[in-house]
C-alpha cells in the first residue's frame, strides 16, 4: 500500500519484532518495507518532526510514549536537518487529519516521502515498559514476513553499537550556515564540528551575532584552524562516542587555542579529550523534561534530552571540573574547564523540540568567544538577541 | 505540612470537607472567614506564619486584608510561600499589567473602570465586543463579554457591584483564540517548573471552568508549546511566587487573525508574538487540582512544602519513589474534563457559557485516545438519559415545527449539539468555522460519528467492537446502534475476550517503575494492575459536584476509605471528579479514576477479581445517591455489595414498599400513596386533600419535587415527570410542620442516633437548603423518644448495616393522639449531614458504619445505642448558593435543592451560633441595615413580629405597596416602592418621585430583602422573581422563607458577641463523659 496516501484508508498489517522475541502488532505507516535499528522511546509530548529529522537519532527506531502523533502535521520550519533521521517511528495513534495553520501535510505522508517505514496502533506504554526493564535493545518493524523470519533478520543484523553513524549524518563539505541575515563586518566566527547538529543550534549561534561554519567530523584540527574560527562547538550526534577517536584527537589538537562548547556527543568528545570514559546507559535520556542541577548554584533546569551514552566523571582529568548533574541518577551533565574557555553540556540547550530554559548557555559560550566585547559590538550592529 | 514537623491550625468554615476533620491539622477552626474571626483565632494560637495560597481566592482575599489590616504586623506572623506583593500584583490587574509590560510579555490593553463615566470612556477607546472581569472575585463572578452597548453597560454594573473594591476591567475580546492555561511551580531557590498545560476546546470567550479541557494540549507545535511555557516561567519568576501559579494564555489560531483595531494597540501588536498573556492565580487553583488529577502531580502538598522553605529538588516525588518533583510529568494519555453544569436542576437557567462560571463541578477521564478519553468522560457525567447519542427534542423536528439546527453556540449542549451537526452530515470544518473550535476536534468528533454508522450498518465482528470500545463506546451505546441489548454486547465482549486493561498514572510515562496506585482502564494489550491480592473492599465515590450531591459524600468515601486501611482492609477508590480528595492517589490503596456507572465498576471488579477469583465487595453508601443507584445493578451481576443489602435499599428506595413496611411497624407517614398514571393521581390528590407533595418514586436532591396547589398543576407535574421517564410518582400530604433529621448507624442488632437536627425553615424547604441546628431547639423529650424509636425500628426492619438518613415532619395538629412526628423519608446511605454531625458530636460516624460493615458491632467498637448525649454546644449548618452566577434562575427556596455548598457556625448559643453561620453564607444581617419587604399575602400576618424586630434594630424599611400599608399600620416608618408590574403581569405606570423595586435594590439603597412567594407557581414576569434576581446579582441578602429571616433578625436583636475556640472545646465537658469504653 501506499502509505499517507489517502486519510482515512485502512491501513496495512505491520509488526514490530524485538531482538528479545518480543512482538508488537499493529497497522503499517510510513514507507513500506523493513526498517531496523536500536529501539528507543522518547517521553517528549511535541515536536516530532523535530525528533524525526534530529540527526542524534541515526541508527534507531523512535518510540513515542506519548500516544497521539501528527496532531499538528509537518511544516516548512520544524526540521531539524534536510531528511527524517530516525529509521522507523512507532506511535499509538498516527492522524490523518491534521490542524495547523502551518501544516504542508500529514506525519504519515512525510515519513512515506522520506522512505521510513512505522508502525502505529500497538500498546507502547507496554514496550516503553519493556524497554525500560530490558534496556534499548535492536528491533525491526516489517509488514512482509513473519515473526520468526524477522526474528533470525534481526539477529544477524550487526548491533546499533558499532555502528559509525556520525559517518552517516555528518556533512561532507564544510558550508556557511545561512541565516538570511548577513552576519556584520567583525561578527565572530564559530565552527562547528558536525557529528549531527541540530539547525537550531546554528539558528541560535547566529541568531546571536555569529558567523557560522559547519565542517565535516573528519575535519583535521589544521583544516579548522584554517578557517580562523573564533570559538568551536562540537555538536550532538548519534552513537558511541567510544568509536569516534578520530574527532577526540581532532578536539583534542585544538583544546587551548579557542573556546569550546561541547554538546551532547561533543561534550562526550571532550570528556573523553579529558581522560574519561563513557558508557552506555541502560535505556538513555530522551524526553524533554530531564532535570539537572546546577552544582555552583543548586539550581534545577528542566532539560531536553537525548542520549544513550554519558560520560563517567572519575577518571576525568583534575583541570575539568563537573558542574552540572542529573537529578535522577547523578550523570554527569555538564563539565567546566577550571582555566580555559571550555564548557560542555549533555543536553541540548538549544531544545527544538522542549524547554528553552538553559539557552542563556550559548551566551556563556559566547562571552568567551573573542573576548566577549566583539560579540557585544557585533550584536548591536546586527540589532540581534 | 505534618510531614515536614511543622504544626498547623486550620481555619474553615465549611464542615462538609476533609480538610476540617480532625487529625488533617493539629488544631482545627470551623469559624466564619473574616478577618475579625481570623485576629481572634491568630491572637489565641499565635502562629508563625500564616498559608493563604491553598485556599483559594477567599484564601488569597483574606491574606490581603490581614496584612492590610496590620494584624500580621502585630502578631509577627509571616506570610508562607508566595509574597504579599505578589499576590497584590498578580491580583490588580494595573500592577500586574505594567509587569508583563516590564517582562515584554504581551497583554491585552485594558481600562480599569470604577464608574460609569470611566466604563464609557473605556468603551470608546476599546470597543466592542469586550470583555468585563470584576477584580478580585470566586470564578470570574460578576463578569461577561458585552457585544451591544445595552449588554456592556448591564455587565459592567453587576461586574462592579460584585467586585468587593467595586473595581472592573474592560478589555478587548480574543473570542475565537485558543485558550491554553500552564500550571507552573516556583522554589526559593528561583527553580521553575511546568507541571503540566491544558488546552481548552472552547476557544477564549468560555470560562476555563466551563470549558471542556484536554490536557495536555493537542493542537500546539513544539514551537508553540515551548513559547508559551517559557511565558509562564518568565512571569512566575517576575511575580516571585513560591509555590504554584496558573496561567492563562490566549494563543492566536492563525497568523491572520487581527483583532486589535485600536490604532495604539496595534502599533504594539506589530512584532509581539502570537498570544496574550491573560490572568494569572498565583495561588492553587481549580486548575492546579485538575492538572494535579492529570498527571499525578501533587501541586497542594509540593506548594505547602515550598511555602515552609523547600526546594523542589528536595521533596521527593511520591509516585516514584525515587525522583523528586523538580521535573515535568510526561503524560502517555489523553485527559478530558468535562464541565458538570447544573441545568438539570435549572431548567430556566440562562445555558449560554461566558465569562462568568456556571457549572457547580466537573468530571475527568483518562484514555490513550482523545476519543475515548471524552466519551469516558461523558459517560462520568451522570446526566440521565445524555448518553453520546442524545438530541434534544427540538433537534428532531424540521423548522416549522418548532425544531431546528442543533446550535452551535456556546451552551452547555453544544457537545451534543456538535455530533448531531455531524450526523446530519456537516463537515467538521463547517463546524469550525463556526465556532472556533480547532478543526482537530472536530475532525475527532467526525471519527466518532463514523464509528457510530459502522455500528449501525456493519456486523458486530470482534474487530469492530473492539474498534469500537478504543475509541471510548459504552456497552450502552453500542448496544443501541448495533440493536442489541446492554447485557447481550457485554456478553459478546466477555466470549471474545475484549475487556479493558489498566494503565498507571505514573508522571513519567513509564519511564521509571512507579508505586503509586493511580489507574484508568483502556483498551490495551498490558495490565499494570494484577488483584490487590488480600482483603479488599471496593468504595464507590460520589462523582461529579451537582446540585444535591456536593463535596460531603466524598468527606464520606475518604473515611470509608481511610476507616477500612485502618481495620487492615485494603480500600480500592472509583471515582470519576477530579475536585476530590477520594481521588489523591494517597487516600485508598488502589484508586480507579474511571466512570462511575455499571459497565466500567463491573469491569475494574472483574479485573479486581482476576482469572477465577473474587470480586471484592462493593460499598455504595458513602458516595451519596450514585453508588447506592449501582447497588441493584451490582446484584444482578452477582456482585457482593457490602453493609445494608441490596433488598434493604430497594425497601427504602422504593416508596411503595417502604410505605408497606412504616404502616407494618405503626410508625405514622403523611398520607400518600405512588401512582403511574394520571387518571389515578388526580382522585388520589383530592383524596389526600391540596395542598400535596410530588415526588419520583427514587429521589435524590428533590428533584423534580413539589409543592401542588390544585389539580390543573398536578396535571402539569405529571406529564413533566412522565415525559422524563421518572417511573412512579408519591403524592403525599403536605404537612406544614417543622422538619427534623437524625442520621444514625446500625450494626443489624443495635442502633446509635449521633445527633437530631432541626430545620429552621419548616417542612417544604428542600433539606439541604434548609438551616439546620443541632442539636434542636424545639422538640419535646416526647417527640425525642418518638423520633429514637421509629429511627431504631425502621432501621432493624429495614437491615441496615451502616449509615441512615431519617427525615420527619413535626406536625402536632395532624397528630392529636401521638407527639405528631410523621416519617417523610428514608435514605440507606450516608447523608450530606454526615460530616457536620461527625464533627459536632465527636462521634466517628463513617469509622462505625465501616466497623458495622466489616462485621463489628457497635458495642465492639466501643459505642453505645440510641440518642448519643447533646454537648452544651450550638451548631448550625446553612447552605451556600451560586445562584448569582445562574441567571435566569430563581432564587426561591422551595422542595427543589438549589444550594451547592454549605458551611458551618458552633458556638455555645444559638444566636451567636446563627449569626456566624450567616456571616459564612453571606446572609447576616447588621443593625441599621436597609431592608426591602415585599410579602405575600397569606404570610403578612405571621410576619409582623419580624418586622418590628427590624424596626428595633434600626433598620429603615422599603416596601412594595400592600406590605407598606401594612408596615405603615403597625406605626412604623416605611418608604414605599412602586412594583415593576401589577400582579397581572403588565408594567406598571411609574409613580412620579417613588422610586421602583429595580432602582433602590440596584443603587444600594436597600441591602437586604424579604420576599415571600404569592402561590406556588412562579412565573417569571413576576416582580417577585424580578425582585429575586436583582438581589442575588446585587449579592445582598435575599431571605424568601419567613423562618430564615426570622433567624437572621434573631441572631441581629442578639448582637452579643461570639466564642472563637478549636471546634473540640465546643464538644468539651458533656461528649468527653460519656465516651465509650473503646475510646
Amino acid at each position: 500500500m501506499t502509505a499517507g496516501a489517502v486519510p482515512g484508508a485502512p491501513r496495512g498489517a505491520a509488526r514490530l519484532v524485538l531482538a528479545d522475541g518480543r512482538v508488537f502488532d499493529g497497522e503499517a505507516i510510513g514507507a513500506p518495507g523493513r526498517a531496523t535499528g536500536e529501539v528507543v522511546f522518547t517521553t517528549s509530548m511535541t515536536g516530532y518532526q523535530e525528533a524525526l529529522t534530529d540527526p542524534s537519532y541515526g541508527g534507531q527506531v523512535l518510540v513515542m510514549t506519548y500516544p497521539l502523533q501528527g496532531n499538528y502535521g509537518v511544516n516548512a520550519v520544524d526540521s531539524e536537518s534536510g531528511r527524517i533521521q530516525v529509521r522507523g517511528f512507532v506511535v499509538r495513534e498516527l492522524t490523518d487529519l491534521p490542524s495547523h495553520w502551518r501544516s504542508r501535510g500529514t506525519l504519515d505522508g512525510y515519513l512515506a516521502r522520506h522512505g521510513v517505514p512505522g508502525i502505529a496502533g500497538i500498546d507502547t506504554r507496554a514496550l516503553t515498559r519493556h524497554l525500560r526493564t530490558r534496556g534499548v535493545l535492536m528491533g525491526t518493524v516489517t509488514s512482509d514476513e513473519s515473526a520468526e523470519e524477522a526474528l533470525a533478520r534481526l539477529r544477524r543484523t550487526p548491533d546499533y553499537a558499532s555502528g559509525d553513524y556520525v559517518a552517516e549524518v555528518s556533512t561532507r563539505e564544510a558550508y556557511a550556515f545561512g541565516s538570511g541575515r548577513d552576519p556584520a563586518e567583525g561578527a565572530p566566527h564559530v565552527a562547528v564540528v558536525d557529528l549531527g547538529v541540530k539547525r537550531n543550534i546554528m539558528r541560535i549561534l547566529s541568531g546571536r551575532g555569529c558567523r557560522v561554519t559547519a565542517v565535516p567530523h573528519t575535519a583535521s584540527a589544521s583544516e579548522i584552524r584554517r578557517l580562523d574560527p573564533d570559538g568551536i562547538v562540537l555538536s550532538p550526534g548519534p552513537g558511541d562516542p567510544m568509536l569516534l577517536d578520530g574527532v577526540v584527537g581532532t578536539a583534542r589538537e585544538l583544546v587551548g587555542a579557542y573556546p569550546m562548547l561541547g554538546i551532547c556527543l561533543g561534550h562526550q568528545v571532550l570528556g573523553r579529550v579529558f581522560g574519561a570514559r563513557t558508557y552506555k546507559l541502560p535505556f538513555g535520556h530522551r524526553g524533554a523534561n530531564h532535570p539537572v542541577r546546577d552544582l555552583r548554584t543548586g539550581r534545577v533546569w528542566i532539560t531536553s534530552q537525548n542520549h544513550g551514552f554519558a560520560v563517567d566523571g572519575s577518571e576525568l582529568a583534575q583541570e575539568m571540573r563537573v558542574e552540572q548533574q542529573h537529578l535522577n541518577d547523578d550523570t554527569v551533565e555538564g563539565l567546566v574547564h577550571e582555566e580555559l574557555p571550555i564548557f560542555t553540556i549533555q543536553y541540548h540547550s538549544e531544545a527544538s523540540p522542549g524547554p528553552r530554559d538553559t539557552e542563556f548557555f550559548f551566551d556563556r559560550f559566547l562571552s568567551a568567544v573573542a573576548g566577549g566585547e566583539a560579540l557585544a559590538a557585533a550584536r548591536e550592529r546586527v540589532g540581534g538577541v | 505540612m505534618r510531614e515536614e514537623g511543622v504544626t498547623s491550625v486550620l481555619v474553615n468554615s465549611n464542615p462538609a470537607t476533609i480538610m476540617t476533620e480532625e487529625g488533617v491539622a493539629d488544631t482545627v477552626y470551623i469559624e466564619p472567614l473574616t478577618v475579625e474571626a481570623l485576629t481572634r483565632v491568630i491572637d489565641r494560637e499565635r502562629p508563625d506564619g500564616l498559608l493563604p495560597t491553598l485556599g483559594g481566592q477567599t484564601g488569597l482575599n483574606l491574606a490581603v486584608e490581614l496584612a492590610e489590616a496590620g494584624v500580621l504586623d502585630r502578631y509577627g506572623v509571616r506570610l508562607l510561600g508566595t509574597p504579599l506583593e505578589s499576590i497584590r500584583l498578580a491580583e490588580d490587574r494595573e500592577s500586574f499589567r505594567g509587569l508583563l509590560r516590564e517582562i515584554g510579555e504581551p497583554t491585552r490593553y485594558s481600562v480599569i473602570v470604577v464608574s460609569w463615566d470611566d466604563a464609557e470612556r473605556a468603551r470608546r477607546i476599546i470597543g466592542l465586543p469586550a470583555v468585563i472581569r470584576p477584580a478580585y472575585t470566586l470564578g470570574g463572578t460578576g463578569g461577561g463579554v458585552a457585544t451591544t452597548p445595552a449588554e456592556y453597560e448591564r455587565i459592567v454594573r453587576s461586574g462592579m457591584a460584585a467586585s468587593p473594591i467595586g473595581q472592573v476591567l474592560v478589555e478587548r475580546s480574543l473570542l475565537g483564540w485558543k485558550e491554553v492555561e500552564y500550571e507552573v511551580m516556583r522554589d526559593g531557590a528561583d527553580t521553575c517548573i511546568t507541571v503540566c498545560n491544558m488546552e481548552n476546546l472552547d476557544p477564549m470567550g468560555v470560562h476555563t471552568g466551563d470549558s471542556i479541557v484536554v490536557a495536555p494540549s493537542q493542537t500546539l507545535s513544539d514551537q508553540e508549546y515551548q513559547m508559551l511555557r517559557s511565558s509562564s516561567l518568565r512571569i512566575i519568576r517576575a511575580l516571585g511566587i513560591e509555590g504554584g501559579c496558573n496561567v492563562q494564555l490566549a494563543l492566536a489560531p492563525r497568523p491572520d487573525v487581527v483583532p486589535w483595531e485600536g490604532a495604539e494597540e496595534a502599533r504594539d501588536r506589530r512584532e509581539a508574538p502570537p498570544y496574550y498573556v491573560i490572568e494569572v492565580n498565583p495561588r492553587v487553583s481549580r486548575s492546579s487540582a485538575l492538572a494535579s488529577k492529570v498527571t499525578g502531580y501533587p501541586i497542594a502538598r509540593v506548594a505547602a512544602k515550598i511555602a515552609i522553605g523547600r526546594r523542589l529538588d528536595e521533596i521527593a516525588n511520591s509516585v516514584t519513589g525515587r525522583t523528586t518533583a523538580a521535573f515535568e510529568p510526561a503524560l502517555d494519555y489523553c485527559v478530558v474534563k468535562i464541565p458538570r453544569w447544573p441545568f438539570d436542576k435549572f431548567p430556566a437557567g440562562d445555558r449560554t457559557l461566558g465569562t462568568q462560571m456556571k457549572a457547580t463541578g466537573e468530571v475527568m477521564a483518562a484514555d490513550r485516545t482523545f476519543e475515548s478519553a471524552l466519551q469516558k468522560a461523558l459517560r462520568s457525567l451522570e446526566v440521565s438519559g445524555r448518553s453520546l447519542l442524545w438530541e434534544h427534542a427540538s433537534w428532531r423536528r424540521g423548522p416549522g415545527e418548532g425544531g431546528g439546527e442543533p446550535p452551535l453556540a456556546a451552551t452547555d449542549d453544544r457537545l451534543w449539539a456538535l455530533l448531531a451537526q455531524l450526523r446530519r452530515d456537516a463537515s467538521p470544518a463547517e463546524l469550525s468555522r463556526r465556532t472556533g473550535i480547532d478543526p482537530w476536534f472536530t475532525e475527532r468528533l467526525a471519527r466518532i460519528v463514523s464509528m457510530e454508522r459502522r455500528l449501525l450498518a456493519e456486523d458486530l465482528t470482534p474487530a469492530l467492537l473492539l474498534a469500537a470500545k478504543r475509541m471510548g463506546f459504552s456497552d450502552g451505546v453500542i448496544a443501541e446502534l448495533a440493536d442489541r441489548l446492554p447485557e447481550q454486547v457485554r456478553a459478546l465482549r466477555e466470549g471474545w475476550g475484549i475487556l479493558p486493561v489498566y494503565k498507571m498514572v505514573d508522571t513519567c510515562a513509564a519511564e521509571f517503575d512507579a508505586q503509586t496506585p493511580y489507574f484508568y482502564s483502556c483498551y490495551e494489550q498490558e495490565n499494570e494492575a494484577p488483584p490487590l491480592g488480600r482483603e479488599r473492599m471496593l468504595v464507590i465515590g460520589s462523582g461529579p459536584i451537582r446540585i444535591g450531591q456536593g463535596i460531603e459524600f466524598d468527606y464520606c468515601s475518604v473515611q470509608a476509605a481511610r476507616a477500612l486501611r485502618r481495620a487492615g482492609v485494603a480500600a480500592i477508590l472509583a471515582n470519576s471528579n477530579p475536585e476530590t480528595v477520594s481521588t489523591d492517589f494517597d487516600t485508598s490503596d488502589r484508586l480507579y479514576f474511571e466512570p462511575l456507572d455499571g459497565e466500567s465498576v463491573r469491569d475494574l471488579l472483574a479485573n479486581e477479581a482476576g482469572e477465577g477469583g473474587e470480586a471484592p465487595p462493593s460499598i455504595v453508601q458513602f458516595g451519596g445517591q450514585t453508588p447506592l443507584n449501582m447497588a441493584p445493578v451490582l446484584n444482578r451481576a452477582a456482585l457482593p455489595v457490602a453493609g445494608s443489602s441490596p433488598e434493604s435499599i430497594d425497601i427504602a428506595e422504593d416508596r411503595r414498599r417502604f410505605e408497606a413496611l412504616v404502616s407494618g411497624l405503626s410508625i405514622p407517614q403523611p398520607p400518600g400513596v405512588a401512582v403511574e398514571r394520571l387518571e389515578e393521581a388526580l382522585p388520589t390528590a383530592d383524596a389526600i386533600g391540596y395542598p400535596v407533595l410530588v415526588r419520583p418514586s427514587y429521589v435524590l436532591g428533590g428533584r423534580a419535587m413539589e409543592i401542588v396547589q390544585n389539580a390543573e398543576e398536578l396535571a402539569r407535574y405529571f406529564v413533566a415527570a412522565l415525559e422524563e421517564g421518572s417511573g412512579p410518582i408519591l403524592i403525599d400530604r403536605y404537612l406544614e410542620g417543622m422538619e427534623v433529621e437524625v442520621d444514625a448507624i446500625c450494626d443489624g442488632e443495635r442502633v446509635l442516633i449521633p445527633g437530631i437536627m432541626e430545620h429552621v425553615e419548616r417542612a417544604g424547604v428542600h433539606s439541604g437548603d434548609s438551616m439546620a441546628v443541632y442539636p434542636p431547639q424545639h422538640l419535646s423529650e416526647e417527640q425525642r423518644a418518638a423520633i429514637v424509636d421509629y429511627t431504631t425500628r425502621m432501621a432493624l426492619a429495614l437491615g441496615v448495616r451502616g449509615l441512615m438518613n431519617v427525615q420527619y415532619v413535626i406536625a402536632p395538629e395532624a397528630d392529636a393522639d401521638g407527639p405528631g412526628v410523621f416519617v417523610i423519608e428514608v435514605n440507606p446511605r450516608s447523608s450530606r449531614t454526615v460530616p457536620f454531625i461527625s464533627k459536632v458530636t465527636g462521634v466517628p460516624m463513617v469509622d462505625l458504619a465501616v466497623g458495622a460493615m466489616l462485621g463489628r458491632t457497635l458495642a465492639e467498637q466501643g459505642y453505645p445505642e440510641g440518642l448519643w448525649p447533646e454537648p452544651q454546644l450550638v451548631a448550625v449548618k446553612a447552605p451556600v448558593f451560586s445562584m448569582s452566577k445562574l441567571g435566569g434562575v430563581d432564587a426561591f427556596l422551595g422542595p427543589e435543592m438549589k444550594s451547592t455548598g454549605e458551611v458551618m457556625g458552633v458556638d455555645v448559643s444559638f444566636e451567636a451560633a446563627v449569626r456566624k453561620a450567616l456571616i459564612a453564607s453571606d446572609l447576616d444581617l447588621h443593625p441599621k441595615t436597609p431592608v426591602l419587604l415585599s410579602l405575600a399575602d397569606r404570610t403578612k400576618a405571621e410576619a409582623v413580629p419580624l418586622i418590628r424586630a427590624l424596626h428595633e434594630a434600626g433598620c429603615p424599611l422599603y416596601a412594595t405597596p400592600g406590605t407598606a400599608d401594612l408596615v405603615a399600620e403597625l406605626g412604623i416608618p416605611v418608604s414605599p416602592v412602586t412594583k415593576l408590574t401589577d400582579d397581572g403581569s403588565r408594567p406598571r405606570e411609574p409613580v412620579v418621585g417613588q422610586p421602583t423595586v429595580a432602582d433602590v435594590i440596584a443603587d444600594g439603597r436597600v441591602r437586604a430583602v424579604v420576599n415571600t412567594l404569592e402561590g406556588k407557581s412562579t412565573t417569571h414576569l413576576r416582580d417577585g422573581f424580578y425582585i429575586r434576581r436583582q438581589a442575588t446579582e446585587q449579592r445582598i441578602p435575599c431571605f424568601t422563607s419567613l423562618d430564615t429571616a426570622g433567624a437572621a433578625i434573631r441572631a441581629l436583636a442578639h448582637p452579643g458577641s461570639y466564642e472563637i475556640r478549636p471546634l473540640p472545646e465546643y464538644r468539651d465537658g458533656v461528649a468527653a463523659a460519656a465516651r465509650g469504653p473503646g475510646e
